[in-house]
């Protein structure tokens, strides 16, 4: 059964995570995830979950005690932003390595300094190396959607590997949208009994974890993540199958919007996207041919699936909420580059840096992104890193 | 009260083959905690980074003969609390069936460090664990660099005994009293040398309900600088020269364990170490004052606390 509601991403996934019910959450405040830890509180606290929220005193702690429960044999959870992803990013390397399947929504926002509330993706894009799956939402039904299916690929035997749920601080997390949701039956359903293979409170198989892994060992254990990420991919499409026959709606690793016949198409993650895809429409009603790909995943990184999307493209615009301070373009750029670099020689890749510290995107600047493109495509030499909504 | 013979034939549960130094006193620390435990309980050890953990879990060998996990430096208390999370929910859901028991061990540098915050955090929430602080007074695990807990005077590859500076320049961290200001169930001060004191204080902190610490001395051979077969005379002296009182916080109630008979001035303690060698040189006495006055000091405070008179042992 599917009930059309009323919700705030930040809600919407505390209310998947009531449904999932997970065993234990170790989570610490920070805007804008702060609502996520008091709505899921408040559902322990009336005793709708039987979860053990752990109230932890940092976020370092946070993912240090969702190790602890996961590695124990626990289905755990935490959920952050900015500087609280930050200040775990040492343990989230250690959960990733550890393969606990720890699934932890992340309301993206700018890491400081200077310090800012507001919206961009350098928080994620700090963590993209720590070999965690990452899945990005559009919107608060996106979010919702994701939050359900990561622990299907978390858990997975041949994946095995936290997955993060990046959602738009305050564009997302805040704002109400309109969503579908599943019932609690048919979520608990899919989600299924988490059932741990090697785990501390196994009495009858006591087991060593975190060991020390020197030179003889360590290069290949690292080998095995690279591994386990590259069976996510399949993974992340099965699922997504098996998602759309409860709820309709198929995910894969990327969304193609208008792109089978496009000339000149941008890439864009989470929020804006719902942004570029309104500008596409807009432009078509004029003849354009412009096409829109958003990844749903950023790690793995579908590079195949962006090279197959964009073979016929003239001009791609990577727009991309982080900077990497390479000089070369913010971080979505250095990979779709990679990707396309393959393909042929005559396809032009430009990047535009856009809405850092919640900046917004307009239509216009979207607009501005496509006459580029096609200026590019017609001949003309335009930069190659472009900033979008900036006062120079 | 178990005897040593008793005590000899409870099963090993850090066993032979780690690579912990000879006269390291972390083996014999944990192991006295560790047999504290109910034979037929099970237990999650928990370590933080460090000497302990690197000895005696080099993939893919374990000298664990029960559950253990090691995740980061600064985080034992944070870690050990999500398993203990992890089993009351899987208790309750009927998952494990099982009784366990949850101890984190950690050296001085991740509990009066760097690991403070974690472990005060969940002594705070009141998790039903022990912590185990086995204190050898510096980061011995990199080399020997100075911590909270590195005594005044001390010669430690941070707080070199240079021609300056002779040595650490601050007195330690008092982390007992700290913990037991959490109002913990139970907070111990244990020395190798009174092991049946370290036994009681050990069944205690395990078969409290809720948070328990426990700060072991554990003498290091390579920090202290002693002759390896000597690190149970050099405990004892640290316990009788006071520099190391034996007491227990049990709720709220402060109790001296053991007091000296008669006033061994702190020397005794400072000569057989090479780390306080400096100090015996002319022109250094006023640091070996200054630490047998810090040791006074706090003796006097303590037996306050304990509600004896406050009084120095007859000299």
């Amino acid at each position: 059964m599917k009930t059309r509601v009323a919700l705030t991403g930040n809600e919407a996934i505390a209310h998947a995570m009531k449904q999932v019910n997970p065993d234990v959450v170790a989570a610490y405040p920070i805007t804008p995830q702060t609502e996520i830890v008091q709505i899921f509180s408040s559902f322990v606290a009336n005793g709708q979950v039987d979860t053990e929220f752990v109230a932890v005193e940092s976020e370092h702690s946070a993912m240090s005690a969702a190790i602890g429960a996961a590695a124990a044999g626990a289905r755990a959870m935490t959920a952050t932003s900015s500087q609280g992803l930050a200040l775990m990013f040492e343990m989230v390397y250690i959960a990733s390595s550890m393969r606990l399947p720890i699934v932890f929504p992340v309301v993206n926002r700018a890491l400081s300094g200077p310090i800012n509330i507001h919206c961009d993706h350098s928080d994620a894009m700090g963590l993209r190396d720590s070999g965690v799956i990452q899945l990005f939402s559009e919107n608060a039904q996106e979010a919702y959607d994701n939050l359900i299916q990561a622990f299907r690929i978390a858990e997975h035997p041949d994946v095995r590997l936290p997955v993060m749920v990046n959602l738009d601080g305050f564009i997302t997390s805040h704002a109400m949208d309109v969503l579908e949701v599943l019932d609690d039956e048919t979520v608990k359903n899919f989600v299924g009994e988490y059932k741990p293979e090697d785990y501390l409170l196994d009495a009858k198989n006591p087991i060593s974890m975190g060991n020390l892994d020197l030179y003889d060992f360590y290069f290949e254990h690292r080998r095995q993540q690279t591994a386990a990420m590259e069976a996510a991919k399949e993974v992340i499409k099965e699922v997504g199958k098996e998602f759309a026959k409860i709820s309709g709606r198929e995910y894969g690793l990327i969304e193609k919007y208008h792109l089978d016949d496009a000339e000149v198409a941008v890439i864009v993650l989470n929020s804006a996207a719902g942004t570029a895809k309104g500008t596409c429409e807009e432009l078509r009603k004029k003849g354009m041919k412009v096409g829109v790909l958003k990844p749903r995943v950023y790690r793995p990184f579908p590079h195949e699936e962006i090279k197959e999307a964009l073979k016929n493209v003239k001009a791609v615009a990577v727009m991309d909420r982080a900077e990497t301070f390479s000089t070369n373009g913010g971080p979505m750029f250095q990979e779709v580059r990679n990707a396309l670099f393959d393909l042929r020689g005559d396809i032009k890749v430009v990047n535009y840096i856009y809405g850092l510290g919640g900046r917004d995107l307009l239509v216009e600047h979207v607009e501005k992104v496509y006459n580029d493109l096609y200026a590019i495509k017609d001949g003309k030499s335009l930069n190659t890193v472009n900033y979008l909504g900036l006062r120079e | 009260m178990a005897t040593l013979k008793e005590l000899s034939k409870v099963p090993e549960r850090l066993v032979g083959g780690h690579r912990l130094c000879a006269g390291c006193g972390h083996g014999i620390s944990t192991r006295m905690v560790l047999n504290a435990i109910e034979e037929n309980d099970h237990v999650v050890v928990g370590c933080a980074t460090g000497c302990l953990e690197v000895a005696t879990t080099i993939y893919p060998f374990t000298a664990w003969n029960c559950s253990f996990i090691h995740s980061a430096f600064e985080n034992a208390g944070a870690t050990i609390s999500g398993v203990e999370a992890a089993y009351k929910a899987l208790k309750k859901k009927g998952k494990v069936t099982e009784n366990f028991k949850f101890i984190a061990f950690g050296g001085d540098g991740g509990t009066y460090d760097i690991g403070l915050q974690s472990l005060s955090g969940a002594m705070e929430r009141g998790h039903n664990i022990v912590y185990v602080c086995l204190d050898n007074e510096a980061y011995m695990n990199t080399g020997i660099q100075r911590s909270s807990a590195t005594p005044i005077g001390a010669d430690t590859t941070t707080s070199p005994a240079g021609k300056v500076i002779p040595g650490k320049q601050q007195p330690r961290k008092d982390l007992t009293a700290i913990m037991a200001a959490h109002n913990i169930p139970y907070a111990a001060q244990a020395a190798l040398s009174n092991w049946q004191d370290l036994y009681k204080k050990a069944k205690k902190a395990v078969d409290v309900e809720g948070p328990a610490f426990l700060n072991i001395l554990s003498p290091c051979p390579r920090g202290w600088r002693y002759n390896t077969p000597e690190i149970i005379e050099i405990s004892k002296l640290a316990v009788e020269t006071r520099f190391w009182p034996l007491y227990e916080v049990e709720d709220g109630k402060w109790k001296l364990n053991y007091k000296p008979k008669k006033y061994v001035p702190i020397e005794e303690f400072l000569k057989p170490q090479g780390r306080f060698k400096h100090l015996f040189k002319p022109g250094n006495e006023h640091v070996i004052k200054a630490i047998q006055e810090e040791v006074d000091k706090r003796w006097l405070a303590l037996l306050e606390r304990c509600g004896e008179t406050p009084e120095l042992p007859p000299r």
